[in-house]
């Protein structure tokens, strides 16, 4: 069985998780991707897993969860984006596009346009 | 949907939306027997009787903004024609079993497919959820208890993203998991 999967491992992961747990407490970011029957067959599985690893890989603090579906089933997978009170969904978000996203949207700001499909923005 | 795994997540979702706290996930392979078992039981709010009954049936859903659901009845023709069937137990407020067969070695019966990507998924997005997996093939077990793993870890969370890391590669020790990745 190798080093990394072990229970001691867990323990010595868990002591160095402990100090970015403040950071990560005051994330605002919400990350949301659409898990309906619609979003799974579409790919969403795949999806989900490139977010959660594009997110570690740039050590950005974001809560992602999942939805089940919103009737844009032809648009899955759907993946939201919260931040500061905008949200921003995204369709059509197949794994080669996260990088793009997570950089462009989390790290540059920039909202992708061209694969926005909806955006709720209370300042306007 | 292409693999089992797949309709586990997809069922699974169905749980959380039941307002589940606790989801068991077995998958049974038991090669001398020729026989596939996939069985979901959550503590959710479960479904009266009537409901229940109907439950595969692709024109009812609990959703008022659309009238298809489509889950249940894709797993069920899925298991159906492999020899197979699907079945839906519930009791209203104690939770619901869902429980279906397949014969192993029948030439429809797609694979089990990347349990691995489902159970981090779920885990990952499900952070109050305590999920079980146990996955036997024919005399070996790999069980994953989000319970145990929350009792080590404290006030650390499940979906941090370096137990996330060390999560994923647990499950790959899944002794199934090479003959998955093989395909």
């Amino acid at each position: 069985m190798p080093k990394v999967t072990s229970l001691e491992e867990l323990r010595k992961i868990k002591e160095e998780a402990q100090k970015n747990l403040r950071v990560r407490e005051q994330t605002g970011t919400r990350i949301i991707v659409g898990m309906g029957t619609c979003g799974i067959a579409a790919g969403a599985r795949e999806t989900m897993r490139a977010i959660l690893s594009e997110l570690e890989r740039n050590a950005i603090q974001a809560n992602v969860s999942t939805v089940g579906c919103i009737g844009m089933c032809a648009l899955e997978p759907l993946v939201d984006i919260e931040q500061g009170g905008q949200r921003v969904t995204y369709g059509r978000v197949h794994p080669d596009m996260v990088p793009t996203l997570i950089s462009e949207h989390l790290l540059k700001g920039q909202v992708v346009k061209e694969w926005v499909v909806g955006k709720v923005n209370p300042d306007r | 949907m292409r693999e089992i795994a797949l309709h586990i997540l997809d069922i699974v979702q169905n749980s959380i939306r039941a307002g589940a706290s606790r989801v068991e996930i077995t998958v049974e392979e038991d090669t001398p027997a020729d026989r596939l078992r996939i069985l979901v039981c959550d503590n959710g709010k479960g479904m009266a009787p009537e409901m229940a009954s109907r439950a595969v049936d692709p024109f009812v859903t609990t959703q008022p903004c659309r009238r298809v659901g489509l889950g249940l009845p894709l797993f069920a023709a899925a298991a159906e024609r492999c020899g197979g069937w699907l079945k839906v137990e519930s009791k209203l407020g104690q939770g619901t079993k869902v429980e279906a067969i397949f014969q192993y070695s029948h030439i429809d019966r797609m694979p089990l497919g990347d349990m691995r990507s489902t159970m981090l998924g779920l885990i990952a997005a499900n952070e109050g959820l305590d999920i079980v997996y146990r996955h036997k093939v024919d005399g070996e077990v790999f069980t994953l208890d989000t319970r145990e793993l929350r009792a080590e870890l404290g006030e650390v969370p499940l979906s941090d993203p370096l137990v996330l890391r060390w999560l994923d590669e647990y499950l790959a020790t899944d002794p199934r998991e090479k003959l998955v990745t093989a395909f």
